[in-house]
């Protein structure tokens, strides 16, 4: 019989990491081996968690495709599914299906410079990108990443973002909107920054994640920079349930986020991009 | 395939032909003033000499002097809850002594059944869900179960309701495809006529007899005349030209006026026969040994539809509305290659207060009508 999408795989918790007050990671391995070899992944792809006697989420696999005994969940604590994922403890054990839908064009950004602009806590599906890129200097040109944060006091990953700082070829810059008088970093929002950049290699790919608007902001600065529409990728949210294109919730307009996403090039959502209601 | 009769008074043979065959008999009875689809053993629970009269927002069933028992256009429930279910389980988890989960999913157990009396208009809206549940890369199991058993007895209608449109729509009112029976009903009985080697398995069981030419003849005629009846048009005849009229008229007025009829209750979505949302959760039991994984139909029109954490994505009706007609009869087209409407009118009779998607269509695309 053919494998049956709906129904999870076992999974068994390694490790657990607490990012921050509210951020925990946790690395799994599918408690059937076969599973676990074959399991393959590209950064920007999802899974679907499922917690006992609780329900399902949708969480991006945050660790590099290259590593096959284990794969690797960050999670923010912000409602029902989460709050209890994170009781979890090494040795437990969750249900896995996926990898489900589209990822970063990391084929096509070889040789290449690449921009990521991400907004907010929500920041997942760059993770995996900015590490996999990271562990290729060789392959890529220049990285800049731009992160936007609400105020100083959420940013997180600090030993991530210092060791990223250090990477040849790589720019990093954290913008805060609102700041503690100690902070650092930029005072402002991301895409004012973004503003006040240059990017001299033609084929730049950039990589957007965050709240609708704010993509909205830096997609027309991109486009007023003369970034082609088509260099531009962003990841969208939208609720899922099923991640196989049966539910109908992830839906914007024709696209089933789930399996046409949630990476998507500019002009394939232009129609509909941050429109209220869709 | 060569036409036969089929006289009223034997149209019991045909249920236990069906019976015999191991299939579970589905058919049209009424229920609590409207003709519905539930398990059918005799062939005096059809709803013979009713016929049904529909307006936007209404349903009535009145006798007529006819001894018929097809004359009536389709009720609220659809060939839909037979094969994607209202609720159902998808699958179980326990744990077992080391706290190791086992996953067991949940199949199709019900014999297979034999639907008496889809309409043309019920096997569009069928080709569709098929589209979605086992065309499609990701398949459900056990919609696919269910749908390689089910054996259709179609009904060509010879009577349509006021907010019947299939023939704008394109999908009937003739059955053309995907039977494995169809039936016409005439003076005394029914023009048979087999679409499939199970069909024809069971016809052979049955007393028949050569259809004569004017029951083939009055049969072609009544079918006719339930394509006249209709009045009802839905604009460009539901066709890609409509979804991008429409995908233009996104800021339209219109929305914010049926925004203010529409009560958000979801009717519409529920009784239509396309609808394909739904959304999971877990039951776990009492003891805290297993939990069961549920699927239950939803609607655009919840709130919970497009929630992500900390934002409504369609927080007002006016949104919903619009998702969902955008959805059926444009966007749909380029998810499934096809509208997804096929023209039964159950969302008009069935909304509460009456809305009617083919004035709404018209409303906002006006200035793009065919001259
Ligand atoms: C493609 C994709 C990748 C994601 N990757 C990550 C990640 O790596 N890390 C992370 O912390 N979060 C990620 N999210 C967001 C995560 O799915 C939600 O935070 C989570 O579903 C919230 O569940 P909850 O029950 O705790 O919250 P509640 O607010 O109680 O939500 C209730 C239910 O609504 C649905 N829902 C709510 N918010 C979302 C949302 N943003 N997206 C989809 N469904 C939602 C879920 O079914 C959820 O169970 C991702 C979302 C998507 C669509
Ligand atoms: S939208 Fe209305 S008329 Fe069209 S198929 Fe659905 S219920 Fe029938
Ligand atoms: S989005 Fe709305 S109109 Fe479309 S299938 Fe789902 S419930 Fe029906
Ligand atoms: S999440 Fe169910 S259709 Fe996309």
């Amino acid at each position: 019989m053919k494998l049956d999408p709906y129904l999870p795989k076992s999974a068994e918790i390694m490790a657990r990491f607490q990012e921050s007050p509210t951020i925990f990671s946790v690395q799994c391995r599918f408690s059937d081996a076969k599973w676990q070899q074959q399991f393959c992944f590209q950064p920007g792809q999802f899974n679907i968690l499922y917690l006992y006697g609780v329900g399902e989420v949708a969480i991006s696999i945050a660790s590099d495709p290259t590593c096959q005994d284990s794969f690797l969940h960050t999670i923010r604590v912000v409602g029902r599914v989460t709050r209890a994922l994170a009781h979890l403890k090494v040795g437990d054990q969750v249900g896995i299906r996926g990898p489900f839908g589209s990822f970063w064009p990391l084929n096509d950004a070889i040789g290449h410079d690449v921009l990521i602009i991400t907004g907010g806590l929500g920041c997942a599906p760059t993770i995996a990108a900015i590490n996999y890129l990271l562990l290729r200097p060789n392959d890529y040109g220049h990285i800049t990443i731009l992160q936007g944060i609400k105020h100083s006091d959420d940013f997180i990953f600090k030993d991530k973002y210092a060791a990223w700082q250090a990477m040849p070829n790589t720019t990093l810059f954290i913008a805060a909107n609102e700041a503690s008088h100690d902070w650092l970093g930029i005072r402002g929002y991301v895409t004012d920054k973004l503003a006040s950049l240059s990017f001299p290699e033609k084929n730049t790919l950039v990589f957007i994640c965050g709240p609708e608007i704010m993509m909205q902001v830096a997609l027309d600065i991109l486009l007023q920079k003369n970034f082609p529409e088509k260099a531009v990728y962003f990841s969208l949210e939208r609720n899922m349930e099923c991640a196989l294109g049966h539910c109908g919730h992830c839906q914007l307009g024709g696209l089933f986020v789930c399996k046409d996403g949630p990476i998507f090039a500019y002009p394939t959502i232009k129609a509909l991009f941050n429109r209220p209601g869709f | 395939m060569k036409k036969t009769f089929l006289k009223h008074e034997h149209f019991q043979q045909l249920l236990d032909a069906l019976k015999e065959a191991g299939f579970a008999c589905i058919g049209p009875q009424v229920r609590d003033g409207a003709i519905i689809y539930d398990t059918l053993t005799t062939s005096t629970q059809l709803p013979w000499g009713l016929r049904d009269f529909q307006e936007p927002g209404s349903y009535r069933l009145e006798k007529t002097a006819e001894y018929k028992a097809f004359s009536w256009a389709n009720g609220p429930q659809a060939l839909k809850p037979y094969l994607f279910k209202a609720e159902e389980t998808l699958w179980r988890v326990k744990r077992d002594e080391a706290g190791k989960f086992i996953f067991e999913a949940e199949y199709a157990k019900a014999p297979a059944i034999a639907f008496i009396g889809a309409r043309a208009c019920d096997l569009a809206a069928l080709a569709i869900q098929d589209k979605v549940f086992i065309e499609a890369k990701q398949i459900d199991i056990r919609y696919q179960q269910r749908r390689e058993s089910l054996l259709i007895i179609a009904v060509n209608c010879t009577y349509a309701s006021k907010n019947c449109f299939c023939v704008s729509a394109g999908t009937g009112p003739k059955v053309n495809h995907a039977y494995d029976l169809v039936l016409t009903e005439v003076d005394q009985g029914f023009v048979v006529q087999s679409g499939s080697e199970r069909g024809a398995a069971i016809l052979a069981k049955l007393t028949l007899t050569p259809a004569s030419l004017l029951q083939i003849q009055q049969g072609a005629l009544e079918i006719q005349q339930a394509a006249n009846m209709q009045s009802k048009k839905i604009p460009f005849n539901n066709t890609r030209a409509l979804g991008l009229a429409l995908m233009n008229k996104l800021d339209h007025p219109r929305w914010l006026d049926v925004a203010e009829r529409c009560l958000s209750c979801g009717n519409c979505t529920l009784v239509c026969p396309t609808c394909f949302c739904h959304s999971e959760r877990d039951k776990p039991s009492l003891e805290a040994t297993s939990s069961e994984h549920v699927r239950e139909w939803d609607s655009c029109f919840t709130k919970g539809h497009s929630y992500i954490t900390g934002k409504v994505i369609r927080p007002d009706t006016q949104s919903r509305y619009r998702q969902w007609l955008t959805h059926k009869v444009a966007t749909w087209f380029e998810q499934f290659d096809v509208s997804g409407c096929v023209g039964c009118g159950r969302c008009i009779t069935w909304c509460p207060v009456g809305i009617d998607l083919t004035e709404e269509l018209s409303a906002m695309v006006e200035d793009f009508h065919e001259t």
